[in-house]
């Protein structure tokens, strides 16, 4: 865990010697040893399945529409026959909002992570194998960018943008992509003047096949960890937007938001808040076990 | 070293320059949104066209930027317009606040965290390093405003041991050193949980080292061999990050600071971005990216001074 965005008000250090150092192995084998050989991963990946289950069967097994209100249920709004997990501020079923929120973040989480990682990618091989005013230019921007604390930059640009699903993915894909530019850079630097990459290059192949095929396999296992690490601080940093008020727009359900719309309820019924707020941190938490177990089995690899 | 000195601070300066120009021009491009603002909703076209030339905001924007970073550089950052004073005063006012829950933090963080880091990276793979590890673990994946919600619900609504909120003012009945404990709890729960995973990964490693092996090898007792030889070295790499958690803890607090309603540098951030009080995020922007490159400059220096293989 030695280079991360951390949460979305903190500026990453960038180091990228833990995750750098990450054995190379094919993705797949990566996952399978990983899953197979560490126990915080399994348990990491099984919370992350639970999740994903119930994002996809949320249409199907969710007992009520998420938006539903049940004016009869806010009499007695806690866990109860009728709704399992008890109803919010609004009578609307939690447990139906929640499995609808998972949908929500684990659609915005890897597509923004996904899009970070694409740009980053491209940004930090070219910076690599280019070198020069290419490379000085894709850094010193890094650089700008990686200097504003990221939640204050998250707070100008959603402020005077408008919150949105896409500015939200646009946001966190700009301000991870440095970091990503980075280690796939360090590791460019590292292969460019192996004698294979030579050998590609006299062969006479594009400077895309190289940098495609002869250079980025090299990046894969820290790339994959990285992945991982990167999709729980997404999941805080969209949690985060939606508790200050500028993450999804309502009435659609998103566990930020949910915190947010209830706090001020907790005194007198805490389970609408505390719910969304164990939700929210069992995510993250399989995330982050499946990444620090990945990172174990590469590294006995 | 002169060298050295000159190359950051130019750094700094492109740096800040670029930030603030950027903000700048995102915010005030479309002039008319500012005098909106300030003359409120009901204003006529004709009156807003009038408030723009008197305030000079018909000029083009190099020009109004210019003279506004003139103005930032003698220290006048303008007027707020939501808390209707100098944005100045609100700054260090606010600031202050989020200095004192932060210096608390820092100087709890740093020794948690080299503790539980060193203890579990010295065995590793023991159950101590198992324990630590996934304690870190956990604790670095609770998001602020959720582990501000359980601990709200256990000291608060279960025991009543601690105050909701922190507004600093002791009016409630509650000393203001209480409405810093939870605060305080949640940031260094938080933080900790990603340094000592930080601090364990570098005592790991310098405890695969062929001198540390030797010490052991030799006669010494483990607890020497901890506290003389891997210590100090396990804290060289972890050093520029410990002092990073200076940036997080000065900008990055607005989570707490909502929470617990605390009056800190966050908190005014985001209340400013969302009323779009335009001086307000310029200045406070500057502020924080000024501190940002600071602690990295501080942590590039610290880190030569520590390991004597890197020269300036």
């Amino acid at each position: 865990m030695s280079e991360t965005g951390h949460t979305a008000g903190q500026v990453a250090p960038v180091d990228t010697g833990a995750v750098g150092r990450v054995a190379t192995t094919s993705v797949g084998r990566l996952l399978w040893n990983g899953l197979t050989i560490s126990p915080i991963a399994t348990l990491g990946g099984g919370i992350i399945v639970f999740w994903a289950l119930m994002a996809v069967l949320a249409p199907v097994l969710a007992p009520y529409p998420p938006n539903q209100m049940d004016p009869m249920a806010l009499v007695d709004p806690f866990p109860s026959a009728t709704h399992w997990l008890g109803t919010d501020q609004l009578g609307r079923d939690m447990l139906s909002r929640i499995m609808w929120g998972a949908r929500t973040v684990l659609i915005v989480a890897p597509v923004a992570v996904l899009g970070a990682a694409i740009i980053g990618t491209l940004l930090g091989l070219l910076s690599g194998y280019r070198g020069g005013i290419v490379d000085t230019i894709v850094m010193r921007v890094g650089d700008v960018l990686l200097a504003f604390p990221q939640i204050i930059l998250y707070l100008i640009i959603l402020a005077k943008f408008g919150a949105s699903a896409f500015n939200i993915i646009l946001v966190i894909a700009v301000t991870k992509a440095p970091i990503i530019a980075r280690i796939v850079r360090a590791v460019t630097l590292d292969v460019k003047n192996r004698d294979y990459v030579a050998a590609a290059r006299m062969r006479g192949e594009s400077t895309l096949h190289i940098l495609l095929v002869e250079i980025l396999p090299n990046a894969r296992g820290p790339l994959i960890v990285d992945f991982f690490l990167r999709l729980g601080y997404t999941t805080i940093a969209i949690g985060v937007l939606g508790f200050l008020g500028i993450g999804l727009p309502p009435p659609d359900p998103d566990w930020g938001g949910m915190i947010k719309e209830s706090y001020g309820l907790i005194f007198v019924y805490p389970h609408m808040t505390l719910i969304p707020a164990a939700a929210v941190s069992s995510l993250v938490v399989g995330f982050n076990f499946l990444a620090t177990g990945l990172r174990e089995a590469a590294l006995d690899d | 070293m002169a060298r050295f000195w000159a190359k950051q601070l130019a750094n700094m300066a492109i740096t800040l320059f670029a930030v603030s120009f950027l903000v700048f021009v995102l915010n005030e491009l479309s002039p008319g949104d500012v005098v909106r603002k300030i003359i409120g909703p009901y204003a006529t076209q004709d009156q807003v066209e009038r408030v723009t030339q008197q305030m000079g905001l018909d000029r083009p924007v190099l020009v109004r930027y210019f003279e506004w970073m003139g103005n930032a550089l003698r220290g006048d950052f303008g007027q707020s317009l939501i808390y209707k004073r100098p944005v100045a005063e609100v700054l260090w006012d606010r600031l202050g606040n989020t200095l004192l829950l932060a210096g608390v933090c820092f100087a709890i963080i740093v020794p948690f965290s080299v503790f539980l880091g060193v203890l579990a990276g010295m065995r590793e793979r023991s159950w101590i390093d198992r324990s630590v590890s996934v304690f870190s673990s956990v604790c670095a994946s609770i998001p602020e405003f959720a582990m501000g919600v359980f601990l709200l619900a256990i000291f608060v609504v279960g025991l009543g041991w601690l105050p909701g909120a922190s507004p600093l003012r002791s009016g409630d009945g509650w000393p203001i050193w209480t409405q810093l404990v939870l605060p305080a709890m949640v940031v260094v729960l938080y933080d900790s949980g990603y340094l000592i995973a930080m601090i364990r990964t570098s005592m790991v490693e310098v405890m695969r080292q062929p001198f540390i092996r030797t010490a052991v090898l030799k006669g010494m007792d483990f607890k020497s061999v901890v506290l003389r030889h891997a210590l100090r070295n396990a804290l060289i790499a972890p050093f520029t990050v410990i002092l990073l958690q200076i940036n997080y803890l000065v900008a990055g607090l607005v989570v707490v600071e909502m929470v617990f309603a605390y009056p800190g540098f966050g908190r005014m951030m985001l209340e400013a971005a969302l009323a779009k009080d335009i001086a307000v995020i310029e200045a406070g922007t500057l502020v924080a990216v000024f501190v940002t490159m600071m602690t990295q400059i501080v942590g590039d220096l610290g880190y030569r001074a520590l390991d004597p293989r890197i020269r300036l």
